[in-house]
């Protein structure tokens, strides 16, 4: 199949390539690009760990194709951090809460939780559930990713988020 | 000595040591989207390797056609049993005294069954060709119903071991029978239920499931021709033991073979063994003198590689009439499916099964297990429950609860009356483990307090009543679970993978500055390793955690050890850090004596210095001993700091815990909502609480969605439905519940912090915690149990079956 | 998990796009949101040679009120759905049922003429169409008609679509300001497809029910409009011999198939409590 061609901002950073219609957004990134933050864990577009930024909307990178991208504004984990290294409320609020265990969900939960913020800058404990109801997670249970998300959502507006970590 | 000089308080706060709620040093990278997994991975020339695999559950193998597939541009070969059968490797070994096939030969006997491997430039030419492999089957007849594998007539499953009247663990009764276990005093048990006034027996089943990590099984293999050396990286649990099973199958030397675990997206238990995806990897880098990546995608994960449970356990509990058990019996039918790739230490083929007397003292006890072949996928795993410790505590706790049903006591109660009492410990259980402590009954009641357990109760009966009269159409259920299981394995006189003691290892280093590299034989998942041993560490030698950089997972420089799952990894290499640690702090108080000019007894241990007794401002820290290490020994030592413990405990440990849930059941639904789940767990020595109540959520989690909807099913075709995540019960945020947790301490006795893990408790406990409040909210109807998993249109069927549907 | 090739086709109007569609023939699908179509393409259940990406076409977004009718673009995405102002005022059982179609992410990048068009029982836009008696705006080469959601769709994955058709927008009567609403769904997880779902449209004045339409969604091959159900409360004051009878009436025309959601019994039964409950919840938001 020839190949199509497509120009697209990615963290920031503008990006020239050729690919194979079928190509996988997610594929693209993680081989084309070696950002190999965002994950693949299903065949079905549930587990969300592919989550990336795209064009100001939470999508699962694994159920588009590249050339869908084409154009478009990308935001991956890797972009979250500032460009001196500070991290992002939430990949702070991530470590501070204990959010996370063995890490492989954590780009797509954090990338998906930065949009939701933005979305809703302060949501109910029941709001964050919802809203990451498109990424699983294996290892937390969820409760501590509850947190970490209310911790950067204070963070964000300002404040501090009182509770510990479990 | 002034007020600027920090307290003892202050200078252990600043160790970051045993007990405080450390920050996890992984998380920097994993935050960042920096974590090193292996599909991550790129090498140069790097070929892609991917399955065509049977849609048949039981058929002969006719002919295989690679034509097609071969001339798909970018396709360099494709492998078949043909291929490996020279080099003897389209059979393995599994850990369990079985073989698996690699690539199906004459015959596949599960859906999914691995036929070809493809090799390709990359993964998407490698998908291609998979789909145009051309295979010709005849169906042969199907056998999922473990319960009719050993009738007469039945399918033979297995050719390849027909007429061997003799498997890994003895006779073998039946074509498609493995093996056959018994423990326990069967005449004194036997007599025990002759004499019963009361007795219980239910057939209780543990269904099939699959642990399921997010990350699924892959590898890099590596093989350099040059050097004839063979390097991979995988999603290996157990590192060491994939490179001796390696080394022992393709026959390159063990020390030419590098086995490199880097981060792993969770195991639980999927990732222990080696798979045939694992071996056609190797021989495809070693048949194309590239690097060859394989990584299954989902479905191929939840159907094939391995599986945890399909336990059918049935179960007597005799007992006086005012509630005093006297005797156990249970006899399980263990479902392999095609081949028993059991992940279990070799004496024990149906795990630690014989836990199951729980946290109760029967006075004499009674088990055996058959396992037979199916078509289904081989196996099974011990899924986050150490070995067969999930199965042996759902099995005691629902039949607890059914007793306490037959008796008209209060399950908590009829508990409280039953649990091995403190001076009882260390306790010899009826089945012959030695449980080493423990304080039940202060947990229990703990646990009813904490819940207001009889307010619980009362208002239980209020709404029973409410339902009788048609005020409501909601049942609460109140579950209570018990469990006491057993982890670390384990003791080199009862427990060795493939003939390999199940000790494990710790090497510790301290350089000149006072900074420490630690190497351990364990490898962490997810549990957060790197943080934790580095705060044993802290503690015993008095150094900065922050200071102290924990690697596992490289075999060429990690000393030898048997890797992490059934929650060992404290209790094995967490003791071997100690003590590895110790033998640094004995030669450390040597320096120090001598530097001090005082006898070694002179001197006591102060948090991070050794100090003159009776003279504290004489002191050296343990940092100041790093630098004299390496420059200023006594006469007769060796310089450096140094020290490697390879730990074979004493005993297994046993963490136990006290869960209670409430839930409501809609009777027109199904539908089960989780009011409240408190767990009290007791797993020793804390070493970082906020790690610990981590895994309690994470494991609860998992026995939510165990308890609650997850099964791998097979259809009488043989096809196994529903291995996606469209139909395996993966709870999201909405569904899994708020997760209470609390605790009680009582150290182990035998290991050197006295700690005991807890990774494995909460879905150990969780389950029948769960599967008893379900139960229970049906028992004043006339219930007496109802199976796994309480998914809606199940539990529906239970009170249509009732008569609630009016 | 790997999509078989295809080649890749960028329309810059509707015009084109059908033509692109007519002219390449059966093997070519239009590509909306994909959300339906790419996990197909995923598992090779799907193998179309020529995908014809409407990503770029503003000629199908946007909503907007026309008449009595509000027009959605069959482009909209689930999440413009979600947001949308005139819609939480006019139709708010539209907002209802978009939050409990799959996640956040889906709902972003999914759109309701994908939801409506491509005929897969699971989806829960379809028996909502019916119930609120919508039509669909389809475009072919050189032709345009109007299909009424009640006449469009006729099998599992079979619609009035002819080959090279698409629908480019949905047309919706408002129903009259108070009426009561619900999409009462029951699902394993959130975000899974229904195991039977029912859709309620009704108006009540002085507490009788005057209008009313149920949309039975995952129940058979195509959604259902459940006409005996919705006769039974009209009329009524919605009391519970009313309501009885008509989740009876949804549960005798519901023909569900097995599957791991529970067996087609069970399936069926659900109908009727769903119906029964939406009933229940329409009623409350009647004014």
């Amino acid at each position: 199949m020839a190949k199509s061609h497509v120009t697209l901002k990615v963290n920031g950073k503008p990006v020239e390539a050729l690919v194979e219609p079928r190509t996988l957004l997610i594929h693209f990134l993680r081989e084309q690009l070696n950002l190999t933050g965002p994950h693949i864990g299903c065949d079905t577009s549930h587990c969300g760990a592919c989550t990336v930024d795209l064009n100001g909307k939470s999508v699962k990178s694994c159920t588009l194709f590249a050339v869908q991208a084409d154009g478009g504004d990308v935001l991956t984990i890797e972009g979250m951090a500032a460009a001196d290294g500070t991290l992002h409320a939430l990949q702070e609020g991530f470590r501070e809460m204990h959010g996370l265990q063995c890490g492989f969900c954590t780009p797509g939960m954090i990338v998906r939780a930065h949009r939701l913020l933005k979305e809703n800058p302060n949501p109910s404990e029941d709001e964050i559930r919802m809203g990451i109801s498109g990424n699983l997670c294996r290892c937390t249970g969820y409760q501590n990713i509850v947190k970490a998300i209310q911790y950067a959502a204070a963070k964000l507006s300002g404040g501090a988020f009182k509770a510990a970590a479990e | 000595m002034n007020d600027q000089t920090p307290s003892k308080e202050e200078r252990a706060e600043r160790l970051q040591g045993m007990g405080c709620k450390r920050k996890r040093v992984e998380d920097i990278r994993f935050v960042q989207g920096k974590g090193n997994y292996v599909d991550d991975m790129k090498l140069p020339g790097m070929l892609y390797g991917d399955f065509t695999r049977s849609p048949y559950g039981h058929a002969r193998i006719k002919k295989i056609d690679a034509t097609k597939a071969k001339a798909v541009s970018g396709v360099l070969a494709v492998l078949t049993a043909a291929d490996l059968k020279p080099l003897s490797l389209h059979y393995m070994p599994t850990l369990a005294g079985d073989v698996q096939a690699v690539l199906a030969e004459e015959k596949v006997l599960f859906q999914n069954q691995e036929v070809a491997f493809i090799i390709a430039e990359d993964r998407y030419v490698a998908a291609d060709a998979a789909d145009l492999v051309e295979v010709e089957y005849e169906e042969l007849p199907i056998l999922v119903d473990p319960f009719k594998a050993m009738a007469p007539g039945a399918p033979v499953l297995r050719e390849d071991i027909k007429d061997k009247t003799e498997g890994a663990h003895g006779k073998r009764k039946h074509y498609n029978h493995i093996f056959s276990w018994e423990i326990g005093d069967r005449e004194a048990t036997d007599a025990a239920f002759k004499k019963a006034e009361v007795s219980i027996k239910e057939l209780i089943s543990y269904q099939r499931v699959h642990p399921c990590p997010l990350e699924t099984c892959q590898c890099v293999a590596s093989f350099d021709k040059i050097k004839g050396e063979l390097t991979v990286w995988g999603t290996f649990q157990a590192p060491h033991v994939i490179r001796t099973v390696a080394s022992l199958i393709s026959k390159i030397p063990e020390h030419k073979i590098h086995i490199i675990a880097p981060d792993i997206g969770g195991g639980f238990g999927n990732k222990v063994g080696a798979y045939p995806g694992y071996i056609c990897a190797i021989v495809a880098s070693i048949v194309t003198g590239r690097p060859v990546k394989w990584v299954e995608d989902r479905i191929e994960n939840l159907s094939t590689t391995s599986f945890a449970r399909d336990y059918h356990m049935t179960t007597e509990i005799a007992a006086t009439k005012d509630g005093k058990v006297t005797g156990l019996r249970v006899h399980v039918l263990a479902d392999h499916g095609a081949f028993d790739s059991c992940a279990d230490p070799s004496k024990w083929p149906a795990g630690f099964f014989n836990i199951v007397t729980g946290s109760y003292d029967f006075p004499v006890a009674h088990c055996a297990v058959d396992g037979v072949y199916t078509n289904k996928a081989p196996g099974g795993v011990a899924y986050r429950c150490s070995f067969r410790v999930t199965e042996a505590a759902y099995c005691i706790e629902r039949a607890m609860d059914i007793l306490a049903q037959k008796l008209n006591m209060d399950p908590a109660e009829l508990r409280m009356k039953n649990l091995v009492r403190k001076e009882q410990f260390p306790y010899q259980s009826a089945l012959g483990w030695e449980y080493d402590s423990g304080d039940y009954h202060t947990a229990l009641q703990k646990a009813m307090d904490k819940v207001s357990y009889k307010k619980l109760r009362e208002e239980q009966k209020q709404r029973q009543e409410s339902f009788k009269r048609g005020e409501t159409r909601e049942l609460m259920g109140i579950g209570v679970a018990f469990f006491t299981e057993i982890v670390g394995a384990g003791p080199s006189r009862n427990c060795d993978i493939l003939g390999i003691a199940m000790f494990d290892s710790a090497e510790i280093r301290i350089h000149p500055t006072g900074a420490v590299i630690a190497r351990m034989g364990t490898k962490s998942q997810g549990q957060g390793h790197e943080t934790t041993y580095a705060q044993i560490i802290a503690t015993e030698l008095g150094l900065p955690a922050d200071d102290i950089m924990i690697e596992e997972g490289n075999t060429d420089t990690a000393p030898y050890g048997l890797g992490t799952y059934g929650s060992r990894s404290t209790p094995t290499a967490g003791a071997a850090t100690a003590m590895a640690a110790r033998k640094i702090k004995a030669k450390a108080q040597m320096i120090a004596a001598d530097l001090l000019e005082v006898s070694e007894y002179d001197l006591e241990w102060d948090v991070d210095r050794f100090q003159v007794k009776g003279n504290p401002e004489r002191f050296k820290t343990m940092k100041e001993l790093a630098w004299a290490a390496y420059n200023r020994v006594p006469k007769g030592l060796e310089p450096g700091l140094e020290a490697v413990n390879y730990y074979d405990p004493p005993n297994m440990t046993y963490p136990f815990g006290a869960y209670i849930c409430v839930v409501d059941v809609d009777v027109d639904t199904g539908v089960t909502k989780v009011r409240r789940f408190y767990a009290l767990d007791d797993c020793g020595t804390r070493i970082n609480p906020m790690i610990i109540e981590g895994q309690v959520h994470g494991g609860l989690t998992e026995a939510f969605g165990i308890a609650m909807g997850q099964e791998i099913r097979y259809d009488e075709m043989g096809n196994v439905t529903g291995p996606t995540f469209m139909d395996y019960f993966m709870p999201t945020a909405v569904e899994t519940p708020k997760w209470e947790t609390d605790w009680t301490t009582t150290p182990s006795p035998h290991h050197p912090i006295g700690a005991k893990g807890v990774g494995e408790s909460p879905n150990v406990g969780g389950v029948p915690c769960f599967a008893n409040a379900v139960n229970d909210a049906f028992k004043f109807l006339g219930s007496t149990h109802i199976a796994m998993p309480h998914d809606h249109w199940r539990t529906w069927t239970v009170a249509d079956k009732l008569g609630l549907h009016g | 998990m790997i999509p078989g090739p295809f080649a890749y086709h960028r329309p810059k109007s509707v015009a084109e796009a059908v033509a692109m569609l007519a002219d390449l023939g059966p093997e070519a699908r239009p590509l909306a949101g994909g959300h339906s179509l790419i996990p197909m393409m995923k598992l090779r259940l799907a193998v179309p040679e020529h995908l014809v990406d409407l990503g770029g076409l503003g000629e199908l977004k946007g909503i907007k009120a026309e008449g009595n009718d509000i027009v959605i673009g069959a482009m909209t995405t689930q999440h413009e759905l979600i947001a949308d102002a005139t819609l939480a005022a006019k139709l708010p059982i539209i907002r209802e049922t978009a939050l409990v179609i799959a996640d956040p992410q889906v709902r972003y990048v999914g759109t309701i003429g994908g939801n409506v068009a491509n005929g897969d029982p699971g989806n829960d836009m379809p028996a909502l169409m019916l119930c609120l008696g919508a039509s669909y705006q389809i475009a072919g080469k050189g032709s345009q008609r109007r299909v009424p959601a009640r006449d469009f769709y006729e099998g599992a994955y079979m619609t009035a679509l002819s080959q090279g058709e698409m629908v480019t927008a949905v047309r919706i009567p408002v129903p009259p300001a108070g009426h009561g609403y619900a999409y009462e769904k029951l699902k394993r997880k959130i975000g899974d497809y229904a195991t039977a779902a029912a859709a309620v449209i009704l108006t009540m004045t002085q507490g009788t029910v005057t209008t009313c339409s149920i949309g039975l969604t995952n129940l058979a091959e195509t959604p259902l409009l459940a006409e005996d159900a919705a006769k039974a409360v009209i009329g009524t004051s919605l009391d519970a011999a009313a309501v009885k009878k008509a989740a009876a009436a949804a549960e005798a025309i519901a023909n569900p198939a097995s599957d791991n959601r529970g067996p087609a019994a069970y399936r069926k039964k659900m109908a009727g409590v769903m119906t029964a409950r939406a009933l229940q919840r329409a009623k409350a938001r009647a004014k």
